[in-house]
């Protein structure tokens, strides 16, 4: 009879199909009003002897149909989180939930990558005034009322100021310089980036545009030191330690002698290359300042001297990053910053390198 | 300037090649844009002898001509009229390409006959518009000989890009001084016309005066000669190619010599047909009215500002800029007067400027002519003009006298060290000045030792005015490449910050409107005033008295306008998802006071695109707020201190902007674009925006020091109790939250507004808000201290707001 009903619940059991069926399978054997409880209940009307042995069989059934539970109820759990972890399955290949970065202008880029590399020669940043009086722009740098760069077709002027001097918006950052001069005294190194503006507009010229340009003024600084500040500007900026970079004679009304920066090249099918390549291409102008703008800023030529230089900062971007058309820059077209603006934590560094290659 | 190399060597005796010239020059500072060399395209046309010239069988206008080409004998169908028998001529083989039409010559059949080549006319070369017959060639030009070489056209042409500052390289002859000094050669003396040499015998005054009644300066002085009894014809062969080389027409004998010399010494010369003249020749100003037909063939009118040179009728030239069509010389000229002056480089470039005539002459005033030259010109085309068309000179007229122009620059050699950073021993200083025409002495050496070098200035070199002039002539002769590069002293071992505070934060900034989602642009600073009266306006002070165009006439105030109608655009472009910022000057008025750094930035569009799992939205006026806020924090504006007021400017939707204010200061402004204006800007809304004043955030305080106030961390938990109070419509959260705040500033740790709410159960013209609030105690509050904080909070909004809390009485629930 043991026996029996052992096999009856043992196969009970195994066909319990989910946990509430092998909980009645449960109950039903050894629940309160269990067919093995029952068993054990009966115990008490039998002979010592036969209670003994019976007994012993009952337990050892009673184990045995409580290991049986227990396997199978943990096969019915693990069958069941399956079942819910396959009735939980996504599509993981659908899009993420969007979230927008937003992109650095590569001009605003640019003047962060110059920034840190005049630092590392000792330079601070100095800014001045878009609206400028002709003194600053012009008298103090030596450039004549008479200078072609002064007439109508290339300043932007405003009506004069109240004491009849001339303003203008500033073609070039010089007269961050000279305002440097006016109000510190040498060793002076800066550069000044900013806005400039001449009227004109076409395929390479846009209204409005950027320079940086640099001045250093000392005791000692002579031409040999300009030229070493160039060459390690041109070859830390655009990234090329073998970068060939030529000094060229030329004239500026505010250097002397004044120079013209060419760096290597290779022009080939419309495209352009920097680097070691035979050809030169032009990308500033500088010179020692002029003896009468160190004077015009109060500054002893005689014992001052020292030097600047300039070059547009749009043009030096277009150079390294091979941004084709000059006039894009301005137009906030977003296809345009997004393909060549700059990640926002890229934030330009000597010491982590300062651009990231592509 | 064009040149070619053998113009060159007329006055550089040199063994230098192309090459060699070509550096030197560029190092020099007279930059070499381009050399040409015409010989190149030319080389597979040769001299051919025509042997028999035949009637076409089958075409009038056509011969079949047998031609030997140096290499063999060919047979050449030809239409030119001058192709006959015995001719010497150019031939192009097949396969040559042609340089007119660029096309390959193909063995070809004409009207049945086979052509193999092609005999050319100059046209066909791009040697000259000539085209009424094939080229001509001498009898004794040697058959299958280079046609090029013939003709010197493989004189390669050299041009260079001219500084402002060069007068002298102007002229040929002073491209050659400057290669002598940089040891490239000899510079020749001049001949044919210099005053060492006798000069030529005037016979008789010519009996045209010359007054100047210019003001002072405008013309120095003014001589000229009359010829009597000119034939004027072509100019020689060796002319004409020269001019052409350079890109000019030849015209006649007398205009070409003017031309050559205007390039060979810098020295622009006119010569009249006199007898076109009335009276003698007065230089003076123009007169307001009067016009002149030029020798471009244009008319113009002049006025007060401009010299002209004049009769006793009126105009006849702009001085120094073009001569008159009227008094030009013809081919008919007998009788010349030859003008040879000095004009004001001022009023000459002026004038050229005003009127938009650049001539070659105009080039040369406006560097300034070489003041001691001028006796030497019209000695020199005297000569020319006697050698190539005759007549008789008259003695020559003068008007004025040559100005001052010596004088004496004192150079310390020392200088030379110390302002360029290159050993150049005193020798060969005094070498370099000597050769480019300075006088150096050497003088005693001065109360420090130091010995001068005191040299004495050319008269072609009116820009050399002082000792940074001679230094700059001593290195580029020396050559800027053999100035060693050295590294700058470094000021300190570590790099200090090259920005300041205000610097520094306007970056940070950037990058934090970047990180939002937020593209950054560059616009403008200025814009139509149609656009800057929708942001306030600006002053008349403020307005380009030549904008480049209307639509950009007046400085910015504000960056709106400029990103709103970037945000158009992109949209027409169909992309109207938009997030722009830009940082960047405003202007209220002219003074460096004037400029405002601003950080604006404007988003259109959906701010939350379509997508699977999130709800699409709109932008909203909370987005631009954020995005001031994040700008101002970027900023260091202590951003828990700002309140919000409701006055935006007016281009902002009244009901839904706001101003971020510091105490009365206000930082920002942000909000809905109002509809209006972008109406008037073309622009499709809603689009939010935002402006933040980067200059008006307090500057963070001087040595306020790295260190953080230190943490500290209470060991007891925080308590949530979330608060719905019902308030009027027109009450502002921010009050409620004050007042929460406001309750126990140490206690009270954070107040959110989680819900909001108007509808049913809910009085009409009132709003629920629920106030999730956060309690830090700093021991164990008991229920009935919690249930007393809450009570005040109650009390204190209902005091604030005359708000109660929804559903009057209820206990404010827990948070779960």
């Amino acid at each position: 009879m043991v026996d029996s009903l052992k096999a009856e619940m043992l196969r009970a059991i195994a066909v319990a199909a989910d946990l509430t069926a092998l909980e009645e399978v449960r109950v039903a054997a050894l629940g309160k009003k269990g067919r093995v409880t029952g068993l054990m209940k009966d115990l008490g009307g039998l002979a010592p002897d036969e209670r003994k042995t019976r007994g012993a069989a009952l337990n050892v059934l009673k184990d045995e149909i409580a290991l049986a539970l227990d396997a199978r109820k943990a096969e019915l759990q693990g069958g069941a989180l399956a079942a819910r972890l396959e009735s939980e399955r996504v599509d993981v290949t659908l899009p993420v939930r969007p979230s927008a970065e937003g992109r650095i202008h590569p001009i605003s880029q640019t003047i962060d990558e110059l920034t840190a590399i005049f630092a590392d020669m000792g330079f601070t940043v100095a800014e001045g005034p878009d609206v400028e009086g002709d003194f600053y722009n012009f008298t103090a740098l030596n450039i004549p009322p008479e200078h072609p760069a002064r007439q109508m077709h290339d300043t932007f002027y405003l009506p004069d100021a109240p004491d009849g001097s001339q303003r203008v918006l500033r073609t070039h950052t010089s007269p961050v310089q000279i305002r440097t001069m006016l109000s510190a005294r040498p060793p002076i190194r800066i550069i000044a980036p900013g806005r400039t503006y001449r009227s004109d507009y076409d395929m390479t010229h846009t209204p409005m545009f950027h320079q940086v340009e640099a001045l250093v003024v000392d005791e000692a600084t002579h031409m040999g030191h300009l030229k070493g500040c160039i060459v390690e500007f041109c070859r830390a900026f655009f990234d090329i330690d073998d970068l060939p970079v030529r000094f060229r004679p030329s004239f500026f009304p505010f250097t002397e002698p004044s120079a013209e920066v060419d760096i290597g090249c290779l022009r080939s099918g419309g495209e352009l290359k920097i680097g070691a390549y035979g050809d030169w291409l032009e990308i500033m102008g500088c010179g020692m300042v002029h003896p009468k703008v160190l004077a015009n800023c109060g500054i002893d030529p005689a014992r001052y001297q020292g030097f600047a230089f300039g070059m547009g900062i749009e043009r030096i971007a277009m150079l390294k990053y091979g941004i084709p058309d000059l006039r894009t820059f301005f137009e906030a077209d977003l296809r345009w910053l997004k393909h060549y603006g700059f990640v926002p934590l890229d934030q330009p560094s000597l010491a982590l390198g300062l651009s990231r290659q592509f | 300037m064009k040149f070619t190399l053998s113009w060159l060597k007329d006055h550089l005796e040199t063994e230098a090649g192309i090459d060699r010239i070509s550096a030197a020059l560029t190092a020099l500072g007279l930059e070499v844009e381009q050399v040409t060399d015409r010989s190149r395209a030319l080389a597979p046309f040769v001299v051919a002898h025509v042997l028999k010239a035949e009637r076409h069988p089958n075409a009038d206008k056509l011969q079949v001509c047998t031609v030997d080409t140096g290499h063999g004998t060919v047979q050449v169908v030809c239409g030119a009229p001058n192709a006959r028998t015995g001719l010497k001529a150019v031939f192009a083989p097949v396969g040559t390409r042609i340089p007119d039409s660029d096309q390959v010559l193909k063995k070809g059949v004409i009207r049945g006959v086979e052509s193999d080549g092609m005999l050319v006319s100059e046209r066909e070369l791009g040697l000259s518009d000539q085209h009424a017959g094939i080229i001509e060639l001498p009898a004794e030009a040697p058959v299958g000989a280079s046609f090029a070489r013939l003709r010197g056209l493989d004189d390669p042409v050299i041009e260079i890009g001219l500084t402002a500052n060069r007068a002298d390289c102007a002229g040929v002859r002073g491209i050659a001084r400057d290669l002598a000094a940089a040891g490239l050669g000899r510079l020749k003396p001049l001949t044919g016309g210099h005053l060492e040499q006798a000069p030529v015998a005037g016979h008789g005054p010519g009996g045209i005066g010359v007054g100047i009644e210019a003001p002072a300066g405008a013309c120095p002085l003014f001589v000229g000669r009359y010829i009597r009894g000119v034939r004027n014809g072509e100019s020689p062969r060796w002319l004409q190619d020269r001019l052409l080389a350079v890109g000019l027409r030849p015209i006649s004998a007398l205009v070409d010599v003017t031309n050559y010399l205007t390039l060979d010494v810098a020295r622009p010369l006119h010569v009249f047909d006199a007898d076109t003249l009335a009276g003698g020749i007065i230089v003076r100003p123009a007169r307001a009215g009067e016009s002149l037909k030029a020798l471009n063939g244009k008319e113009y009118r002049l006025d007060e500002t401009m010299t002209v040179i004049a009769d006793h009728d009126g105009v006849l030239g702009l001085a120094g800029v073009i001569g008159g069509e009227a008094s030009g010389c013809t081919g008919d000229t007998v009788n010349v007067f030859v003008e040879c002056a000095l004009f004001d480089p001022v009023r000459t470039a002026a004038t050229g400027r005003r009127l938009g005539i650049d001539s070659d002459a105009r080039y040369r005033f406006e560097r300034g002519v070489d003041p001691a030259a001028v006796f030497a010109g019209l000695e020199r085309v005297t000569r020319l003009i006697l050698e190539m068309c005759g007549g008789t000179p008259s003695e020559p007229v003068v008007a004025g006298a040559e100005p001052a122009w010596r004088r004496t620059v004192t150079l310390r050699p020392a200088r030379v060290r110390h302002l360029g950073g290159v050993d150049i021993p005193v020798a060969e200083q005094e070498r370099i000045l000597t050769v480019l025409g300075f006088t150096p002495t050497l003088e005693a050496p001065g109360p420090e030792g130091e010995c001068l070098l005191s040299a004495a200035v050319p008269s072609w070199r009116g820009d050399v005015e002082g000792e940074a002039d001679l230094v700059e002539e001593i290195l580029r002769v020396h050559g800027y490449d053999n100035i060693p590069a050295v590294a700058m002293a470094r000021p300190y071992v570590v790099t200090r910050p090259a920005l300041t505070a205000r610097q520094r934060r306007a970056g940070h900034v950037r990058r934090t409107l970047a990180t939002r989602g937020l593209d950054e642009a560059v616009t403008w600073s200025f814009l139509s005033s149609a656009a800057a009266d929708l942001f306030g306006g600006q002053p008349p002070t403020l307005r380009l008295i030549n904008p480049i165009s209307a639509d950009l006439d007046v400085m910015r105030p504000s960056l709106l306008p400029n990103l709103i109608q970037a945000a158009g655009r992109n949209a027409d472009r169909g992309w109207s998802d938009v997030g722009l910022f830009e940082l960047g000057p405003a202007y209220r008025d002219p003074t460096p006071e004037g400029q405002d750094l601003i950080a604006a930035g404007l988003r259109a569009g959906l701010m939350v695109p379509r997508h699977w799992a999130v709800g699409s939205r709109p932008v909203d006026v909370f987005d631009a707020r954020a995005d001031a806020l994040a700008a101002l924090e970027a900023a260091g504006a202590p951003a828990g201190n700002l309140q919000v007021t409701t006055d935006a400017p007016a281009w902002y939707h009244p009901g839904r902007s706001g101003v971020l204010r510091l105490g009365a200061v206000a930082l920002g402004r942000f909000g809905e674009l109002h509809p209006g204006v972008l109406d008037r800007l073309g622009v499709k809304g809603p689009v939010v925006g935002f402006e933040v004043l980067l200059d008006a955030v307090p500057p963070p305080k001087k040595k306020a020091g790295t260190a953080r106030p230190l943490l500290k961390l209470s060991p007891f938990q925080p308590i949530r109790r979330d608060f719905a109070f019902v308030v009027d419509h027109a009450v502002e959260a921010e009050r409620l939250i004050r007042a929460v705040k406001g309750v126990d500033k140490a206690l009270v740790r954070e107040v959110a507004v989680f819900d909001r709410y108007e509808g049913p159960g809910v009085e009409p013209g009132h709003k629920s808000l629920a106030l999730a609030v956060t309690l830090q105690p700093e021991r164990t509050l008991t229920d009935a201290e919690i249930e007393a904080v809450a009570a005040r909070i109650v009390a204190a909004v209902a005091k604030a707001t005359g708000g109660s809390l929804r559903g009057a009485g209820a206990v404010p629930s827990r948070q779960t």
